[in-house]
């Protein structure tokens, strides 16, 4: 039986370490999707790297029986970076949460996304330091009560897509702790995607911020409150999936079809392909009266870092043909001693 | 008038090319220097530049130098003070009076020296010379800027391009006083501007000038003639400590079988290593140009896990930013070389100039108990050697490794032999297919002897395992907060270090026997030291010379050699941080110290006093 003919299981994926996150956390069905993704992605457990930072998400390497590396707090995408450029071959995966990558971690990420090395960054957002047990973080919205702001907090935070698609990211996809199947979807389609992919997956932390995506996640309030975009299909939503998405002027607006004169070819087809990222954007931060949008908000090939960088060797090396530093050394400036 | 040219035979001289900082002079003196070497001389050279790129024209603070030293016999520094100097203006005159022998040579551009000039240099008469002091040197003074305009008109440059070639007229003046022929430069001049033809044979034209321009003066000044030296046979190359370094990482790698990755940010003065490493994509050279200090050592991190021999190149106030990354790889027991071209501190100090004050940041500048290898580098075409050396205790001992050079050796060159790599050891990683154990591999499982742990490289298909900074159990691998299993493994982790004292060569002694006095040195004050001891004993002292490569751990005769002699005299560019730590190390060892922290070198001739002091107290 060759490589190819494996075809492996979630299982395959699981290592048999004891799984600590705490009971009802969001973090253990994110794992379990993740599992599920990658066998459906199908690359084999020993050529898949999961590297971590610090905080509750950055414990996931162990859980993996992949290659893995628990790093240090914010630099999980500088070693991401190093490994993936070292190996493309490799299938590498950050796995990240709000305070890591965010806040400590910023410049890590965004440079990371700005080169667009091939990493499937999977973002755990439960908007609140769990580890350091229950600080703001800079995901928490203004006026935050938490331990380090008992009054609420001063400051706006990062939306995520924002960050991610300023720093001329191709690819977000959000995805909410609740739903596994479309974080399954979500999150092998990261994989698929050549280049950098953030997946920001909405998780709650049920010590010290239970409830914090409730408005959205529940299940009497999902349908109406959030929006799953498929590339290719329609924006439609709602329990009945009588409502979508048109422009209206420059901005979005949510309408009922059939109501005020709207019909369903009003109502926008997602590109997830278009380059200009505007719309996505758009999409990305719609909020208020607006639904969330989920799923792959945009999906835009470019050239990768990682092949870029191999590339360029080959290219120097098809011209060049010294390959020993000897052979090097004596085509330079020298002189001999007899 | 030829009889009045006096030609002096000599041993050694000091030659410094001085100017503005855009008037060429590192350009000017790189090219005497490697033509004194081709020549047969031994060459030591030593550039001494401003921090700001351009800082105001003619003023003090913008005056850029190059210092060379050229010698019959070998040369380690590159000279105390000047025979020659070249002034391209006043305020590169008023610099360098600290810098001259008394009775030395000074060629000036008087079309440099109207009054304009003096006053950008704050001289407050019209006879700089005087208002120096300087009064036994000889002056050469010529019209240079003229006498270049005029020599170039056929070329039809504009004023600013032909004013540019004044710094080979005054080249061309170097060549007549050193009796060196033309030929070597031009050569030299052509392939640096191989693209621009008007321009390298506008330069030519200028060198000419000024070599004819002294011959025909016939200036009565002393020329020199350094005899050339019989070195060993083979192919030399002139070479600089950063490109050295950056050749050392890739002579280990070729021996390693890996792919060099270099993960770095820019910082002066290591920044010549990853421009040289960038270049060099012909052969197989990785490099990335990362965000920050952090992430320059962290993507080496992730490549080194990965399967590369992995490095990072920065100076104290990047090592600063790396160093809980370093506590990572240590815990980790991944192989790292963390290059750390030390300058002036604290903080951005002085990024041009050079000390060896962070010996205690690369010993211990980490949280928890982070034992690392620390390497020093005596000399420019010694951190070749430092480089592999560091390279394979890290591929073959599974750890960082920081190799110290500083600005002074990085930039400053001499005459290298191109090394025969199998002469060079072997180094090979322990990779985790040379486990041999009834007991099933895990990523902490040791070599019982090194207790070195295994490197599964990922793609390998069964060793699929996970690292990480939390404590580690001894047996399973996997994280625990144990409290015996972290002593022993705090334990284990300092072993594992102390342990390649049995993989490292002897400390070695040179000079007398029966030494007064020992000096002790590290790094790159090597040169300064070993002319300090060879003067002592022209001058009959008896005097040894030990000096450390390996800091951490100490090679295994560090005690015995050190309780051998009556004084001991530790010198070093800091408050004494390797003083004070051989005396953690050697029980009752209480040297002398000799500190100098002014970002300068060593000047040999105050070690010989200070030294003779010791030794007659």
């Amino acid at each position: 039986m060759t490589t190819e003919e494996i075809k492996y299981q979630p299982k395959d994926y699981k290592s048999d370490q004891y799984v600590r996150w705490c009971p009802g956390c969001g973090d253990h069905a994110v794992l379990n999707c993740l599992h599920k993704a990658m066998a459906e992605i199908g690359v084999a457990p020993h050529n898949m790297a999961v590297i971590s930072g610090i905080g509750c998400s950055s414990r996931l390497p162990y859980y993996m029986n992949t290659y893995g590396f628990h790093t240090i707090h914010g630099r999980g995408a500088a070693i991401a970076t190093g490994v993936k450029t070292a190996r493309p071959d490799l299938s590498v995966w950050l796995v990240t949460g709000d305070g890591d990558c965010l806040a400590i971690g910023g410049n890590h990420f965004i440079h990371a996304v700005r080169r667009n090395i091939d990493l499937n960054i999977v973002l755990f957002n439960n908007k609140i330091y769990g580890l350091t047990k229950g600080q703001y973080s800079p995901t928490s919205d203004r006026g935050f009560v938490s331990k380090s702001s008992p009054y609420g907090t001063v400051e706006d935070p990062f939306i995520p897509a924002e960050l991610a698609l300023g720093a001329r990211g191709n690819f977000f996809a959000r995805a909410i702790d609740v739903d596994l199947k479309n974080t399954t979807e979500v999150l092998a389609a990261s994989a698929r995607h050549k280049g950098a992919s953030v997946t920001e997956v909405l998780v709650n932390c049920v010590i010290f911020n239970d409830g914090i995506h409730r408005k959205i996640t529940d299940k009497d309030v999902r349908a109406e409150r959030t929006i799953f975009l498929r590339h290719g299909e329609k924006m439609v939503y709602g329990a009945n999936k009588d409502k979508g998405i048109v422009l209206d002027g420059l901005k979005l607006k949510s309408v009922t079809i059939g109501q005020d004169g709207y019909t369903l070819d009003d109502v926008l087809v997602h590109d997830a392909h278009e380059k200009d990222n505007t719309l996505h954007m758009m999409l990305a931060m719609m909020s208020g009266d607006m639904p969330i949008a989920l799923g792959v908000i945009r999906d835009v090939e470019g050239p990768t870092y990682d092949e870029a960088v191999h590339q360029q060797i080959e290219e120097v090396q098809a011209k060049n043909p010294t390959r020993k530093l000897h052979d090097l050394l004596m085509k330079g400036e020298i002189w001999e001693v007899k | 008038m030829a009889e009045q040219t006096k030609v002096k035979t000599l041993e050694k001289v000091v030659i410094r090319f001085s100017g503005d900082s855009g008037d060429g002079m590192q350009l000017t003196g790189t090219i005497f220097s490697n033509l004194s070497a081709v020549f047969g001389n031994e060459i030591s050279t030593f550039p001494d530049y401003p921090a700001e790129v351009r800082a105001p024209q003619g003023t003090l603070s913008g005056v850029s130098g190059f210092q060379v030293h050229l010698g019959s016999r070998k040369i380690f520094t590159p000279g105390d003070k000047a025979d020659v100097l070249v002034a391209m203006n006043p305020a590169a005159l008023k610099v360098n009076v600290k810098h001259l022998k008394p009775n030395a040579i000074v060629l000036i551009d008087t079309d440099s020296f109207k009054k304009s000039d003096l006053d950008k240099a704050l001289f407050t008469t019209d006879d700089p010379f005087t208002e120096l002091g300087l009064t036994g040197v000889q002056v050469v003074a010529a019209p240079i800027s003229t006498m270049v305009k005029d020599g170039l008109v056929e070329f039809g440059l504009d004023n600013k391009s032909a004013l540019r070639c004044k710094n080979m007229f005054a080249l061309g003046l170097v060549c007549w006083l050193f009796e060196r022929p033309l030929e070597e430069a031009m050569h030299m001049l052509q392939n640096k501007f191989a693209k621009k033809p008007v321009i390298a044979q506008a330069n030519i034209k200028a060198l000419t000038d000024g070599y004819n321009y002294g011959n025909n003066i016939h200036a009565s000044v002393s020329t020199y003639r350094i005899e050339s030296k019989k070195a060993e046979p083979g192919f030399y190359t002139d070479v600089n400590g950063n490109k050295a370094t950056s050749y050392g990482l890739i002579a280990a790698a070729e021996k390693a079988g890996l792919q060099l990755f270099l993960g770095s940010y820019p910082i002066t003065p290591a920044t010549d290593i990853l421009h040289e490493l960038s270049k060099r994509k012909d052969l197989g050279v990785i490099t990335v140009q990362a965000e920050d200090e952090i992430a320059g050592i962290c993507t080496a991190i992730g490549a080194s896990f990965a399967g590369c021999l992995a490095a990072t190149s920065t100076s104290g106030p990047g090592l600063a930013l790396k160093s809980e990354a370093i506590g990572l790889a240590v815990i980790a027991e991944l192989p790292l070389v963390i290059i750390d071209v030390q300058r002036g501190g604290p903080s951005t100090g002085m990024p041009t100039k050079s000390e060896q004050t962070d010996l205690m940041q690369a010993l211990y500048g980490r949280n928890g108990e982070s034992p690392v290898v620390v390497i020093a580098a005596s000399t420019p075409t010694d951190c070749f050697d430092a480089a592999f050396w560091a390279s394979k205790l890290a591929v073959e001992h599974m750890t960082p490794v920081i190799l110290l050079t500083d600005a002074f050796i990085a930039n400053g060159s001499s005459a290298w032999r191109i090394p025969e790599m199998d002469k060079y050891p072997e180094i090979k990683p322990n990779y985790v297919s040379n486990y041999q154990d009834e007991k099933v591999w895990k990523a902490y499982r040791r070599n019982k002897e090194s207790l070195v742990r295994y490197w599964a490289i990922p793609g390998t298909e069964g060793f699929a395992h996970r690292l990480g900074g939390l404590e580690k159990d001894y047996e399973t691998s996997a994280i625990s907060t144990d409290p015996a299993n972290h002593q022993k493994m705090v334990t284990t982790r300092q072993a594992k270090i102390d342990k390649i004292a049995d993989y490292i060569p002897e400390l070695e002694v040179i000079g007398d026997e029966d030494a007064d006095l020992l000096i002790v040195g590290w790094g790159g004050t090597y040169g300064h030291l070993y002319e300090a001891m060879e003067t002592m004993q022209e001058n009959g002292k008896k005097v040894a010379f030990a000096h450390f490569k390996f800091i951490n751990p100490l090679p295994k005769n560090t005690a015995e050699v050190l309780s051998k002699y009556k004084k001991v005299v530790v010198a070093e560019q800091n408050n004494g941080q390797f003083a004070n730590y051989l005396r953690g190390k050697v029980p009752g060892f209480n040297p002398c110290r000799f500190n100098r922290v002014k970002g300068q070198p060593f000047v040999v001739a105050r070690l010989v006093e200070e030294f003779t002091k010791i030794l007659e107290a």
